[in-house]
């Protein structure tokens, strides 16, 4: 599902001197349906940097990254917009938040965008707000004054109203007390037998280890100081 | 799929000066694309050049109409160029008042776009502006107020009522959010999210303001100087810029 050939990436500072960044070289790295690969490596070895590179936030200058039939380093905007839509789901480490929309129109958002009901698509976003503990009074506020753990667990239901094919994770299990976390970690395991193929990042180790099938270790690919 | 609008290679001087030059993007049914760059770029003068209000010197501006598919909207003539700015078309001024009539009532501002396009029976008329106020959040007992008692965002509100109701495809809005107060913008910005989406409406949007294209563009496209030094998809334009400019600008070390 997620094919990553031989991917590089620098970033280059115009503006501090032309001061160039390597970040890595030569990394691939291929994801099936189903499975669980984890991200691994020191802090700046690069992971969340892949990770928005799959999802063309971050521009890709040499090599190849396939999610399904689409090649995120040479696609057009159009298509990326489309991929993730209805191929590719990305739940961030900060919730972005427009303002004035409600925490239930937040979550419906991506079944409303692929052509789901407004009543089916609030029936799926309450059922999801349930499950992770969000309380009633709060779905029809903006997520903004949420507290973190608030909007990190409404941030994951928008990433999982929708069934992606694929599916990034960063840091889905960060501030989040025991129940929340096992309910996410359950989440991920459904998402898995439904045939998602999911890349994570976790610095919880135990979350990573009973979830993930495999680790893909950054460092060896890493050019910067990290290495 | 066919382009709903395919630039080649358009430029514009005033005399040895250059207004814009060398753009060219084709842009999709549904999608919002976003202009950035600093004062005297030549953002507003492109907007111009693709809504037919300015005559570029060079290049080719091609529309996906109703009746022939794409043709040139430079070339056209002049009744069928205003008959597009009437129907497929849709032009939002940064100032209110270049965009409505101020000493028409709100509901005439509205009313007046549909009789333009042959709707004759006052009844329906009147209510389809009724309608288009509502969705605008300008209530019925305003309807008959000229926009000059109403608010800077209430008029902004009301010129987009009045551009929108025809069914546009293509909505070309200059700074629509410049001059008014935060609370206001968001609420503007709110109002323009839904009835893009709703009404699948492809938008070309010139601001100064980063966070309103991150909120409404799929698309970014950077100016400096009249040309166009960066392009792609918003959050990577923002996220990764390339250009030394793109980079200034998004750090906020320099803000237009
Ligand atoms: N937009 C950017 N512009 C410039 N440099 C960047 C940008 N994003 C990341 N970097 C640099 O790339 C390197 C890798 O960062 P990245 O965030 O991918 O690390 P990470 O492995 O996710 O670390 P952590 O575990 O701390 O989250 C760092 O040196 C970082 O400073
Ligand atoms: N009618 C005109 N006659 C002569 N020069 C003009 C005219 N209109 C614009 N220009 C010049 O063309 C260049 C581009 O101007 P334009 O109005 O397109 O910039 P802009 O990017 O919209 O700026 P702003 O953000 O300030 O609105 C500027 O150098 C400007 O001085
Ligand atoms: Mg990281
Ligand atoms: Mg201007």
């Amino acid at each position: 599902m997620i094919s990553i050939e031989n991917v590089s990436k620098s970033f280059v500072l115009h503006n501090q001197g032309t001061a160039e960044i390597p970040v890595m070289q030569g990394a691939s790295l291929t994801v099936s349906a189903g499975e669980c690969v984890a991200l691994v490596g020191a802090s700046g070895a690069g992971k969340s940097t892949l990770m928005r590179m799959i999802y063309g936030n971050y521009l890709t200058a040499s090599g190849r990254i396939m999610v399904g039939d689409v090649d995120v380093a040479r696609a057009a905007p159009r298509e990326i917009i489309q991929l993730r839509r209805r191929t590719l789901g990305y739940v961030s480490q900060f919730l972005r938040v427009v303002p004035r929309v409600s925490t239930l129109d937040v979550v419906a958002e991506p079944l409303l965008a692929t052509g789901t009901d407004a009543d089916a698509a609030r029936t799926q976003a309450e059922t999801l707000l349930t499950r992770l503990n969000i309380p009633q009074r709060l779905w029809a506020l903006s997520p903004t004054t949420f507290s973190g753990g608030e909007q990190q667990r409404v941030n994951i239901a928008r990433g999982f109203a929708f069934p992606y094919p694929a599916l990034l994770l960063d840091e889905p299990t960060a501030s989040l007390d025991p129940t929340n976390r096992a309910t996410v970690l359950a989440m991920i395991a459904e998402a898995k037998t439904r045939g998602a193929a999911i890349i994570g990042i976790f610095h919880d180790h135990a979350a990573r280890d009973e979830i993930c099938d495999r680790q893909f270790d950054m460092t060896k690919f890493t050019m910067g100081p990290a290495a | 799929m066919t382009p709903l609008l395919q630039v080649e290679t358009i430029a514009k001087f005033y005399g040895s000066r250059i207004g814009c030059a060398d753009v060219s993007f084709d842009l999709y049914p549904g999608e919002v694309m976003g202009i950035v760059g600093e004062s005297g770029s030549g953002k507003s003068t492109l907007l111009n050049c693709l809504a037919g209000h300015l005559t570029p010197d060079r290049g080719a501006v091609r529309f996906d109409t109703r009746a022939q598919g794409l043709r040139d909207t430079i070339t056209m003539s002049e009744p069928e160029r205003r008959m597009l700015g009437r129907t497929d078309w849709a032009f939002v001024h940064q100032h209110a008042r270049d965009g409505l009539r101020m000493n028409v009532s709100a509901g005439g501002n509205v009313g007046e776009r549909l009789m333009a396009v042959n709707a004759r029976h006052y009844g329906d008329i009147r209510n389809e502006a009724i309608d288009w106020l509502g969705r605008v959040e300008i209530t019925e007992d305003r309807i008959d107020d000229r926009p000059t008692a109403f608010s800077g965002g209430m008029q902004q509100r009301l010129q987009i009522a009045r551009n929108l109701v025809t069914g546009p495809r293509l909505v070309f809005m200059d700074e629509p959010t410049g001059g008014l107060d935060v609370s206001v913008q968001a609420r503007l910005l709110d109002l323009l999210r839904g009835l893009v989406r709703e009404m699948n409406l492809s938008a070309i949007i010139v601001t100064h303001d980063l966070a309103v294209v991150r909120l409404l563009a799929d698309r970014l496209m950077v100016m400096k100087d009249g040309h166009v030094i960066e392009t792609g998809l918003t959050d990577q334009v923002l996220d990764d810029p390339q250009h030394a400019y793109t980079q200034l600008l998004v750090s906020s070390v320099l803000q237009v």
